[in-house]
């Protein structure tokens, strides 16, 4: 009987939330099938489909008569690029503070982590003059020079997370075996660290999609925009909205990004808590 | 050191190097610190020097004029507007993020049938890129085509059962929804600072779920099966057990959630660009009004630098937790 109500009570908590929660994907999805004369017409009972919808042609503009396409393709070549400084500078400095420098090392990770919390909105003015200064105003290179100020702090400290869960035992084991650090951390450190690296690389990615001050302010020609600006600031002129492409287009990052959390979520909770709590 | 005994003496200094832990560890964190205090440290020093000049857009560097941008600034209707949104934003958003995912997290913890399905829609939100997200709210939001507000007005049993959800809201809350006229929710000045902190606690709410299911998860078994043992359960159990374990992951959740919130512009910025009539504003979109779109770049600075104790309080606050967390 307890259990029948603690059960009840899971799902009265739960389930309210989670239609609420999840309501914008099933609305992104819903409008991003139906026609014009669907959808702007305020006789029509918006959860049903008629007057020609579903129809997948907001997709076909989408593609075919906006820029979205280069917004993606800008968001992905950005991403990657970030993602490469990232672990370029992260990697070798979180496994160095994990292991090598004791309380000094914890100290300095820490301070590491606190200039992740300076916010892009305190930095993006004096910033969009430096960029205007040394010339990289309207071009990609903005931002994967600026980007990487906030992913590598976030970085370094997930990774610190991580390393700090492997055996100190497993390296000096390697090192009794006769193999040097440096070898040790090619061939015993890094395989076992892989998780955790695709974890800080698929976050490190999703805290790129998710800029936005930076972009709005260094970019302003259509050409080199990203996802998160082209959309607001180019299919959403004046009084005329074209919503079921912009559904189309919110829609389509969101789902690889969705079926990646959760497939790394555990992971990220370690790394997050475990630099704080171990 | 075994290894270097059995490397050539050339080879041996080369490894000699490397095995000192000092210096390979200071080689190693070197890069990243060098780069951040340069990306970070440098701009931020920038924008102290920014809010004492006069400097408008297309020079960096004004004449120096004091505090006097902060005084202007502070006098200014709108900042005071903007300052007191950005702190009711903050405190209204992690007050209803704090009670739901603490709500949640509970609920969650326990197995149950489709317990996978509805985390993953929970979660959702987190996932989505949030510039993408709010312009999901904007439509939702809609003048004209509100999905919200059609639901309210509009009989919504199947077969005609004449149930209107608007006549419940008259009837419970102290608010009034007129059929005809049906709210605008990013077109009042309430509504709107409403309609923006409801779309950052969507945003919130999940990630602050995950770190408490951490918490929860780390409270060990025993201790569980102590409190059963002499008898505590349900609330009492969450009072005197789960909540005091829970507190520090709690707090930690609750120290990002405010820094986070306060310095948030992308909700604000689409929804409503600060709007109607400057309702809306926050110091960051007030900051990037006055420093972008008005151009003086010295006063939007100041502006954003109203926020710098903010983050000070939260991240001494962060500094000592963590020590007290390492002593322990």
């Amino acid at each position: 009987m307890r259990l029948l109500r603690e059960r009840f009570g899971s799902y009265a908590v739960t389930a309210p939330f989670a239609i609420v929660l999840a309501f914008p994907f099933y609305w992104m999805l819903w409008t991003a099938f139906k026609t014009d004369q669907d959808l702007y017409n305020v006789e029509n009972v918006p959860f049903k489909f008629q007057q020609g919808s579903p129809t997948t042609r907001n997709f076909t503009f989408l593609f075919e008569s906006t820029q979205f396409p280069t917004w993606l393709g800008n968001t992905l070549i950005v991403g990657a690029i970030v993602v490469v400084i990232t672990l370029v500078l992260a990697l070798p400095a979180a496994y160095a503070l994990a292991r090598l420098s004791g309380a000094w090392g914890q100290s300095l990770g820490v301070a590491i982590f606190l200039t992740y919390l300076v916010p892009p909105t305190l930095l993006f003015l004096p910033l969009s003059r430096v960029v205007a200064e040394i010339g990289l105003q309207d071009r990609l290179a903005s931002l994967i020079l600026v980007y990487p100020s906030f992913t590598v702090p976030f970085a370094t400290w997930l990774l610190m997370g991580f390393f700090k869960t492997i055996p100190r035992e497993l390296e000096d084991a390697a090192q009794v075996d006769g193999a040097s650090r440096l070898r040790t951390l090619r061939s015993v450190v890094f395989p076992i660290s892989i998780p955790g690296i695709l974890t800080v690389v698929i976050f490190s990615f999703s805290l790129v999609v998710n800029e936005f001050v930076y972009s709005l302010t260094f970019i302003s020609g259509s050409t080199e925009k990203t996802i998160s600006t082209g959309l607001y600031t180019e299919l959403i002129r004046g009084d005329i909205y074209f919503w079921q492409a912009l559904m189309a287009a919110t829609l389509i990052p969101c789902i690889p990004l969705a079926l990646l959390y959760n497939v790394f979520l555990n992971r990220f909770i370690a790394g997050f808590t475990g630099g704080a709590f171990r | 050191m075994e290894a270097a005994t059995v490397a050539g003496p050339r080879q041996r200094r080369w490894h000699d190097v490397f095995e000192g832990r000092r210096f390979l560890a200071s080689i190693l964190i070197a890069p990243a610190v060098v780069f951040i205090f340069v990306l970070v440290g440098g701009p931020l020093f920038l924008a102290v020097y920014m809010s004492m000049t006069d400097a408008t857009a297309g020079e960096l560097s004004g004449k120096f004029v004091g505090f006097d941008n902060f005084v202007n600034a502070w006098d200014d209707p709108v900042f005071r507007t903007a300052l007191r949104n950005t702190l009711l934003f903050t405190i209204i958003s992690q007050i209803v993020v704090l009670i739901s995912a603490g709500l949640l997290a509970h609920a969650l913890v326990r197995p149950f049938r489709g317990r996978w399905f509805l985390r993953l829609l929970i979660l959702l939100p987190w996932a989505a890129p949030i510039p993408l997200g709010a312009i999901a709210w904007l439509w939702i939001y809609d003048s004209l085509f509100s999905v919200v507000n059609w639901t309210l007005v509009h009989d919504i049993l199947p077969g005609g059962g004449s149930f209107y959800l608007y006549k419940v809201v008259n009837a419970v809350t102290p608010w009034t929804v007129e059929p005809f006229n049906p709210p605008q929710w990013l077109g009042d000045p309430t509504l709107a600072l409403g309609a923006v902190i409801s779309v950052h606690a969507w945003r919130v709410i999940p990630f602050a779920v995950v770190i408490f299911l951490a918490g929860l998860a780390s409270i060990p078994n025993e201790v569980n099966d102590a409190a059963k043992v002499d008898g505590a359960t349900g609330l009492k159990k969450f009072w005197y057990v789960s909540l005091p374990l829970q507190l520090p992951i709690a707090t930690v959740a609750l120290l990002f959630g405010i820094v986070f919130t306060a310095t948030d512009m992308v909700v604000v910025y689409i929804l409503t660009r600060g709007g109607p009539f400057n309702s809306s504003q926050m110091l960051t979109t007030w900051a990037y009004q006055t420093g972008v779109n008005g151009g003086s770049l010295g006063e939007g600075a100041a502006i954003s630098l109203y926020l710098l104790p903010v983050l000070f309080v939260v991240a001494v606050l962060m500094l000592r937790f963590a020590r007290k967390v390492e002593v322990s």
